[in-house]
């Protein structure tokens, strides 16, 4: 692979051009009645500012502190997330699936860049790339090695590919030394990337 | 459709490039793409199927040469049109004329948390029970529609077995048409690394598909169960 041409994932548009194209579209809406730049406000702020992974991260926490929710969860993830209040848009139908040491599960979108928002929030970047989208499916280990995460063979990868509307959350495995931890303080060591399968949790150290 | 959206398998991208920053938008037009995307999403016009298969007709060429949101921007402009909410000479002036279809309903400020909270649940009744059962070997149609699919290309003309009942859903190929709803039962469906990739799989690496009945024969190739 030449590396100088890995950076040329896109070409955008100069800015200027874009931020007339959309300014000129937003006032065309909004003088035809068909938007409130009230609730643009409100979509942008909802998703930049109250949703995101921490949510995700309360999930998993409790999930590790209580057998009955993790089994709960494992079972009918929809209605486990829903019960701590996550609910809604991209969220509609949940499947948990959970990391060990004999299994890892890596979570993708190869048509598009589905996306559990109620519990991550918008996507990452890396997660809408093409590379991502190419490689999960076909070289999952070596785009884990991009990650700095190496498993051992002997732990099977299992690579979700989102094409219908369920949408995925890793359980990551829970650290060592965590025993006894509050859910308040297990949900500091859950990453937003170890809630795709792209990393794993942190360890106490970390904090 | 066999278009640039169906990136898996592909070669030539690079390394997954992580984000320096966090940032969820990285231009105030980007934001604005996401809100006027959403909330005419929730005008009813459309559907979200219609609204994926607005991108990937995109031009080849111009999809994987589009960032994120200029994709969405695209798709957007697209529909509108198509629509008729909008014409070619609106979008390029920027001033509404006399006219233009009215979408069913406007997304309203005290809505938006409502409309979020809700969702679009895809889960439907079913009309027949489900053909396959958890752990039944199948293989995938080898098709390749011309109009929206969820099938991807690598897993056409593969093997795999039965993981799970997803339950069953709205089908996408042909909602996104205009063609109802026709709720068919999905699968997640298991393809051992090697059945799609031969020996340039990884080993001990498995992909785990959603894939709606039509797209799936038992492993003989029929479709009786």
């Amino acid at each position: 692979m030449d590396d100088e041409h890995t950076d040329h994932h896109h070409h955008a548009a100069p800015a200027s051009e874009l931020e007339e194209r959309v300014r000129r579209l937003e006032a065309l809406l909004v003088e035809k009645g068909l938007v409130d730049p009230a609730v643009i406000e409100q979509l942008i702020d909802t998703y930049e500012n109250k949703v995101g992974p921490r949510n995700g991260a309360r999930v998993v926490a409790k999930a590790w502190a209580d057998p009955a929710f993790r089994a709960r969860l494992m079972a009918d993830a929809t209605a486990a997330i829903a019960s701590l209040g996550f609910t809604g848009r991209q969220g509609e139908h949940m499947v948990a699936v959970e990391n060990s040491a004999e299994k890892h599960n890596l979570v993708v979108c190869t048509l598009c860049s589905c996306y559990p928002w109620p519990v991550l929030g918008l996507p990452p970047v890396w997660y809408k790339s093409p590379a991502y989208r190419a490689r999960a499916v076909s070289e999952p280990r070596a785009v884990l090695a991009d990650f700095g995460v190496t498993l051992p063979e002997s732990t099977a990868v299992d690579v979700w590919d989102s094409t219908a509307e369920i949408r995925y959350l890793v359980i990551p495995m829970r650290p060592a030394g965590t025993e006894g931890w509050s859910e308040d303080d297990l949900a500091k060591l859950v990453t937003r990337d170890s809630m795709i399968g792209a990393g794993v949790a942190l360890t106490p150290d970390a904090l | 459709m066999n278009g640039a959206q169906d990136l898996g398998g592909m070669h030539g991208f690079g390394p997954v490039r992580q984000d320096a920053d966090d940032e969820k938008f990285h231009a105030e037009w980007e934001r604005r793409v996401f809100g006027l995307t959403l909330a005419m999403g929730g005008s009813g016009a459309w559907n979200i199927d219609m609204s994926r298969h607005a991108r990937e007709r995109l031009h080849p060429a111009d999809y994987l040469a589009s960032s994120y949101y200029q994709i969405w921007l695209a798709g957007l402009e697209k529909l509108l049109r198509e629509t008729g909410i909008v014409s070619a000479d609106e979008l390029a002036s920027g001033r509404a004329s006399q006219g233009g279809t009215r979408p069913p309903r406007v997304l309203k400020a005290g809505d938006v948390a409502a409309v979020l909270a809700r969702g679009g649940p895809v889960d439907r009744t079913p009309a027949a029970p489900a053909l396959f059962s958890v752990g039944d070997r199948v293989r995938t149609r080898l098709i390749n529609p011309r109009h929206h699919t969820r099938l991807p290309r690598y897993i056409r003309g593969r093997p795999g077995v039965i993981e799970r009942l997803q339950g069953c859903f709205v089908f996408p190929d042909t909602h996104a048409h205009g063609q109802g709803e026709c709720p068919q039962w999905c699968y997640a469906v298991r393809f051992a690394g090697q059945d799609l990739w031969g020996p340039d799989a990884e080993p001990g690496t498995a992909v785990l598909v959603d894939c709606w009945e039509s797209y799936l024969e038992t492993a003989d190739g029929t479709r009786d169960a």
